[in-house]
């Protein structure tokens, strides 16, 4: 069957079970109610005083209970840093546990050594937000039988409240922790800032395991994991490699592309009629993205414009913005430099959130919801405005669904940032290899070779002419990057569907297949 | 064109090519390509080295060239400096 916006889907999908189709950006939200039920959280228990210390981590998960089919789930905090997911798995496998349904909230390239266990049976699904490196490439050529769902931040919260990801075991790294399980990322020598992913599944699982290498006395403030949803505590030398968690502050692109790119627009932000006093704004970390808030800060600063919170992963740049009074607070559910771990700990303007007050669609207003400005990178984006950011131009999975799809469908003026294409590849396509962000939730794009307005926006086409920008029909846009590069030989796939990728209300949006002659 | 010395043009950044060029041992246009973008756009990178040879009226040339998405325009360039440098037409420097 096809989905709203012209997807093959199958209505049925073997390890997946059925399948609803995307049926546009808020068609099931719009009642207000969901069908779907909370599944109730765990019952536990624990008696007075009752130690939750465990010599090591192996011992640990030996007390919860492990077994074939098991679901472990973790965080991506610690980003490329991360040690405690491989670690966990390692030990799984020497446990002889096998169909394991893996539940990280993303993956990068400091997972690649559990590529083995996709080999041998030890893990056989994958629920996540992003795939890159060895596995993204791996499971793009088909490793899994069943396919991987790809979802957003807000989503994954959706999927595990309504009982779609079932959490057997969660092994939570903190970055400082004590003997109850109260726990933190905003301090210690491998801090990570805001736990913001974790909060759900320390909610949900079955057991939750804090694995830190910091304990610190009780109690261990501020409180990002609470002890009460907390089985047992482990010590362990390391949760990561501290260079590649979080360093030093984030620096501004110095690629002129990108800052033609973010100049223009924050051209286009200045001309929205969005950029009022109070806005709220968010932009990604990526190189044109969070350059745009250089600029962004400029004009804030020129026009006397002061705006409300800013939203989402966090760079010391928001950081700074903060410290000067351009904005009234940050909402944080990712921190990306050391910086912000410190601001989050000493600055109660600085709100550690987590990912279902951040994103979720299911329930009474998540932060994206009230998002004024959005800016947003692009792997690909098609003459629908439809924007892919998982799989790259050789069709293999190397991306994150993210925030992505979150932010877009929330805020008033999403705006996508990418240049027109890259080392010959074109960027701005007919069609999208895979949609992850459906073009009706996208206003604008800005390429350095031009500005393209959503035909939805006449009115915001209108103001950023009546400001003297210049705005390039997409489709235009899209035969003139053409021209100069060439029209590509299209990349081939086989029928097998190795990816599916969920929309933040559940229903699938888009498949991703199977690569052909993968080199 | 005669090709009577080893030369070379370009560079290994992101949309750049870098064109080697040397005297072939025998006879016909040798040329190896490796390219960033090869699945979409090899065949279109091979026709713009052997039209630019073409229009040089290069016959014999060992050729190869390792692409990083260049643009036909830059492919061309690239070519047409590393063939007139090992001609001894146009001066230049292997570093």
């Amino acid at each position: 069957m096809k989905n709203v916006i012209g997807r093959n889907i199958p209505e049925y999908i073997n390890g997946i079970g059925k399948v609803e189709p995307f049926l546009g950006a808020w068609e099931k939200l719009k009642k207000g109610w969901m069908d779907e039920i909370t599944v109730p959280p765990p019952n536990k228990a624990k008696l007075p005083h009752q130690c939750k210390s465990c010599m090591d981590l192996r011992m640990a998960i030996e007390k919860t209970n492990p077994h074939d089919g098991m679901t472990v789930s973790f965080h991506h905090h610690l980003r490329s840093g991360d040690n405690i997911l491989v670690m966990t798995i390692d030990i799984l496998a020497q446990m002889g546990i096998k169909n394991i349904t893996l539940a990280s909230s993303s993956l990068n390239n400091s997972h690649d050594s559990i590529l083995k266990y996709l080999k041998d049976g030890t893990i056989t699904k994958i629920w996540t937000s992003g795939l890159r490196g060895e596995l993204g490439k791996a499971v793009s050529e088909g490793v899994l039988d069943v396919p991987v769902t790809i979802h957003s931040h807000g989503g994954r919260v959706r999927a595990i409240h309504t009982g779609k990801i079932q959490i057997d075991l969660a092994v939570i790294a903190a970055s400082a922790a004590d003997e109850e399980g109260n726990a933190t990322g905003a301090h210690g020598k491998s801090a990570f800032g805001s736990m913001g992913y974790a909060r759900i599944d320390s909610r949900y699982a079955k057991q939750v395991i804090i694995v830190t290498d910091n304990m610190v006395e009780y109690p261990c403030t501020p409180t990002s994991i609470q002890q009460h949803y907390v089985d047992y505590v482990v010590k362990v030398d390391s949760i990561g490699d501290a260079s590649k968690i979080a360093s030093g502050t984030t620096r501004i692109t110095k690629s002129p592309m990108d800052l033609r790119i973010a100049k223009l627009a924050a051209d286009v932000i200045e001309n929205s009629g969005m950029f009022t006093e109070g806005f709220s704004f968010q932009v990604g970390a990526g190189g044109a993205s969070l350059a745009v808030a250089k600029f962004i800060r400029e004009k804030m600063k020129k026009n006397g414009v002061k705006g409300s919170f800013l939203l989402g992963g966090v760079t010391s740049y928001g950081v700074d913005m903060l410290n000067e009074g351009l904005f009234r607070a940050i909402f944080d559910v990712q921190s990306f430099d050391a910086a912000v771990s410190s601001s989050i700990l000493k600055n109660r303007n600085n709100i550690e959130i987590s990912s279902g007050y951040y994103a979720n669609p299911y329930n009474c207003g998540c932060m994206t919801n009230k998002l004024d400005i959005v800016v947003l990178g692009a792997l690909e984006i098609d003459i629908d405005f439809n924007v892919n950011v998982i799989t790259g131009a050789d069709g293999i999975i190397r991306g994150a669904s993210g925030g992505h799809s979150d932010t877009a469908s929330g805020a008033n003026l999403t705006v996508v940032v990418c240049p027109s294409f890259r080392g010959r590849i074109p960027i701005i396509k007919k069609r999208v290899h895979t949609i992850v962000t459906p073009g009706e939730t996208v206003d604008v794009l800005v390429t350095e070779r031009g500005i393209c307005v959503n035909p939805k926006k006449p009115e915001l086409e209108e103001s950023l002419i009546k400001a003297g920008l210049k705005i390039k029909k997409i489709e235009d846009l899209q035969k003139e990057v053409e021209g100069i590069t060439g029209v590509e030989k299209p990349i081939e796939f086989t029928d097998k569907i190795v990816g599916i990728v969920e929309y933040r209300d559940g229903t699938i949006i888009d498949v991703i297949k199977q690569v052909k002659n993968a080199n | 064109m005669q090709i009577v010395k080893k030369a070379q043009a370009g560079s290994f950044e992101s949309s750049d090519i870098m064109v080697l060029v040397e005297p072939s041992e025998k006879s016909g246009r040798y040329i190896e390509i490796n390219s960033s973008v090869d699945i979409q756009f090899g065949e279109q990178i091979k026709h713009a080295i052997n039209r630019k040879l073409d229009e040089l009226q290069v016959v014999d040339i060992h050729l190869i060239a390792k692409d990083k998405g260049a643009l036909n325009l830059t492919i061309c360039a690239r070519v047409e400096t590393a063939v007139k440098r090992a001609a001894g037409v146009q001066k230049g420097f292997i570093s």
